[in-house]
């Protein structure tokens, strides 16, 4: 890589003492991106821009919450009607966590399809589910602190998970709550960690970058770049592509802090929290749903809590899991259908999570739970030696058949958004 | 063959979009049934939707139901006076309405507390000092307080409608217990609030229609508003949001397409 000709004398003088401009230009301006991503790779900006927008609405809020039992349920409605645009900045907030979740969860299903958690970017993938966990602990305990009951029960259901750990469960559950029940303490911890946990996840979605940027981005063939043909520099085609996702993106999340900024929410939340009154269903928030219908699946609270942590841990180790050499869903057929089938599971969790624990939704959650690991841990290994894959392109830019590359006249009628 | 593969990911992409939505409204689902097992009647606001907006006579009207029924039993506690400034009152009618409540403040330089006429930057005094009295002049239910309300029910302003016109008899009378009514809005049909509105109960200010439905739909506008009185400039400003939205949408699709345009002709 070539290092760049400032004309700036200033940028001049600092860069070469401090390689700030250089740095950027090689990651953000000339870093050779293939040439044929499709819109399932806006996601990760995406991600990056809802991070963002998080710490910036989280911190405004942070300057206005009391971390007090008897004043947090107040001190968010005083936002919401006193503080200028109060209830913008917490709307923003609010459903933002939920956004985030969205377009982590297709920034995940994009991985799996296209095989991008496979040599060389094992290690990538480690970091992303990394960053899902971080998220689902920081979720977890912003949840708690609008001091609602579902804020109160959920944070009560979900401390007392750890109980289940044999001879010092109970003992962690008091560490936790800095007492025997969810009370002041624990909102007080809970609001120092979620403060602090973002920027962990800032920590580790630069190292995520980093090493992103070793191998560069997978692309939908799943095939390595073989020369400076199949890529193109990341500014300016993936800079506009990636602007545009996000405009489209802000359209959709708008919508939504404007005109529905509840429905993703509970209404229980807007009842302050009562420990005398539990409410009729403790229900987590959406993104969360799959997770706790997989915990309650397990008859055994022990047994649920390690299935639901599993549901993670097996995540962690699926690049050794998936050995089939061939990256890219499109050239396995097999893979590609059982695919879908996760996804439709991993949908039917989320939809039982919500529903009470009774009845058909029990049998239905304990089969959802044992195909979703049956998935991982016997369809996957046994695909990568019984399926036959469809043949690989040469390259990204060499069309080849069973390939897809782009041809001549549907270039020019511009039909082929790459 | 490229089209089909791109659409091939398109498909993919909304129907990852899709399940994210179904996920989304199974968590709507579950807290419908939650507060549910009563019969709750969809009722048309003019709040609802986009470009919904509070009736400023029907708010009046509201709180003037409020006022002279609901608050014997239920607070208001995050709404203070100058707030009603959103109901169409002038400055002077605020300090006015303000001036008829009493409100404990202090101490004085005796170190004595004393009671004075609320001022708009008061907040509406709750009925109870606090929930165990309210408890004990309720057969041990306590009111809640209604600042939120319509909030805090699933479908808040048609339940809480239902609710109010939802007195009715019970089929079998021995079935209810003394200190409860029969209400076919209410999830398990038996509430311990009397029927607050039977129609004609108050003379409106400005007069107008006191049926049971015209009271009970401006008391729930009423709520609705002090449960989100940023909600019309909310919004109002969301229209505009989406404008310059839609419009950015084009324009950075645009220029998408404008600095993408020589990659196509390389490749061709």
């Amino acid at each position: 890589m070539s290092s760049p000709e400032f004309k700036n004398p200033v940028v001049k003088w600092i860069d070469h003492r401090l390689p700030v401009f250089s740095f950027m230009h090689h990651e953000l301006h000339e870093y050779p991106t293939p040439r044929n991503l499709s819109y399932l790779w806006n996601l990760g900006s995406l991600a990056g821009l809802a991070l963002v927008t998080m710490i910036v609405t989280g911190i405004i809020l942070a300057m206005h919450y009391t971390p007090h039992v008897d004043h947090a349920f107040e001190s968010v409605e005083r936002i919401m009607r006193d503080v200028n645009h109060g209830w913008l900045i917490r709307y923003i907030h609010m459903n933002g966590a939920s956004f985030f979740f969205i377009v982590v969860y297709i920034h995940i299903f994009r991985g799996l399809y296209y095989g991008s958690y496979k040599a060389p970017r094992e290690l990538l993938w480690i970091l992303g589910v990394l960053i899902l966990l971080l998220m689902m602990a920081t979720a977890f305990m912003g949840y708690v602190l609008p001091w609602g009951q579902m804020s109160f029960w959920g944070a009560t259901v979900i401390t007392n998970l750890f109980s289940a750990i044999p001879w010092i469960g109970d003992s962690i559950v008091v560490w936790l709550w800095g007492g025997f029940s969810v009370d002041n303490p624990t909102l007080s911890r809970f609001f120092a960690l979620h403060y602090l946990m973002p920027f962990l996840i800032v920590g580790v979605v630069i190292l995520h970058i980093i090493a992103l940027h070793r191998f560069g981005s997978n692309n939908p063939l799943g095939i390595d770049v073989s020369g400076k043909q199949d890529t193109i520099p990341f500014h300016p085609y993936y800079t506009s592509k990636d602007l545009f996702g996000a405009m489209v993106f802000l359209t959709i999340f708008a919508s939504a802090i404007f005109f529905y900024p509840n429905f993703l929410g509970h209404p229980d939340n807007y009842i302050p929290a009562n420990p005398l009154q539990t409410p009729a269903h403790i229900v987590p928030e959406w993104y969360f749903l799959p997770f706790y219908a997989i915990l309650r699946a397990i008859p055994d609270k022990l047994g649920g809590v390690l299935m639901m942590f599993g549901a993670i841990a097996v995540l962690f180790v699926l690049p050794w899991l998936d050995r089939s050499p061939v990256r890219s869903g499109r050239f396995r057929p097999l893979f590609k259908m059982f695919f879908w089938v996760l996804l439709a599971d991993c949908v039917l969790l989320g939809y039982l999570g919500g529903k009470p624990a009774e009845g058909i939704y029990v049998m239905l959650s304990r089969l959802a739970t044992a195909y979703y690991f049956i998935h991982f841990l016997v369809i996957l290994p046994l695909l990568s030696v019984v399926e036959k894959t469809r043949p690989l392109p040469q390259s990204i830019s060499t069309p080849v058949t069973g390939g897809g590359m782009v041809s001549a006249p549907a270039a020019k009628r511009g039909k082929a958004d790459v | 063959m490229f089209k089909r593969i791109n659409q091939t990911i398109c498909a993919g992409g909304i129907a990852m979009l899709a399940c994210v939505g179904v996920m989304a409204t199974s968590v709507v689902t579950p807290a419908m049934a939650a507060g549910g097992g009563g019969d709750i009647k969809d009722h048309e606001w003019t709040f609802d939707g986009p470009f919904g907006y509070f009736d400023k006579a029907s708010l009046q009207r509201g709180f003037q139901v409020y006022r002279e029924v609901c608050s014997s039993c239920h607070g208001l506690e995050y709404i203070a006076f100058r707030n009603f400034a959103d109901l169409g009152y002038s400055e002077g009618e605020i300090k006015a309405i303000a001036a008829e409540y009493e409100v404990m403040d202090g101490p004085d330089e005796e170190g004595e507390m004393f009671t004075r006429n609320a001022i708009p930057a008061d907040r509406v005094p709750s009925p109870y000092a606090n929930e165990n009295a309210a408890r004990a002049s309720n057969g041990g239910a306590y009111p809640p307080d209604l600042s939120l309300i319509a909030k805090a029910r699933p479908n808040g302003a048609n339940y809480l409608y239902s609710l109010l016109v939802g007195y009715k008899d019970a089929p079998h009378s021995d079935d209810v217990p003394d200190g409860m009514y029969y209400n076919t809005a209410y999830s398990g049909n038996l509430i311990a609030m009397p029927q607050p509105l039977y129609g004609d109960d108050i003379e409106l200010a400005g007069g107008g229609d006191t049926s049971i439905e015209a009271l009970s739909e401006d008391v729930v506008t009423f709520l609705a508003w002090a449960a989100e009185p940023e909600m019309e400039t909310r919004k109002r400003t969301g229209i505009a949001v989406m404008l310059f939205l839609f419009v950015m949408c084009f324009v950075s699709y645009g220029s998408m397409r404008y600095i993408w345009a020589d990659i196509k002709k390389s490749k061709a």
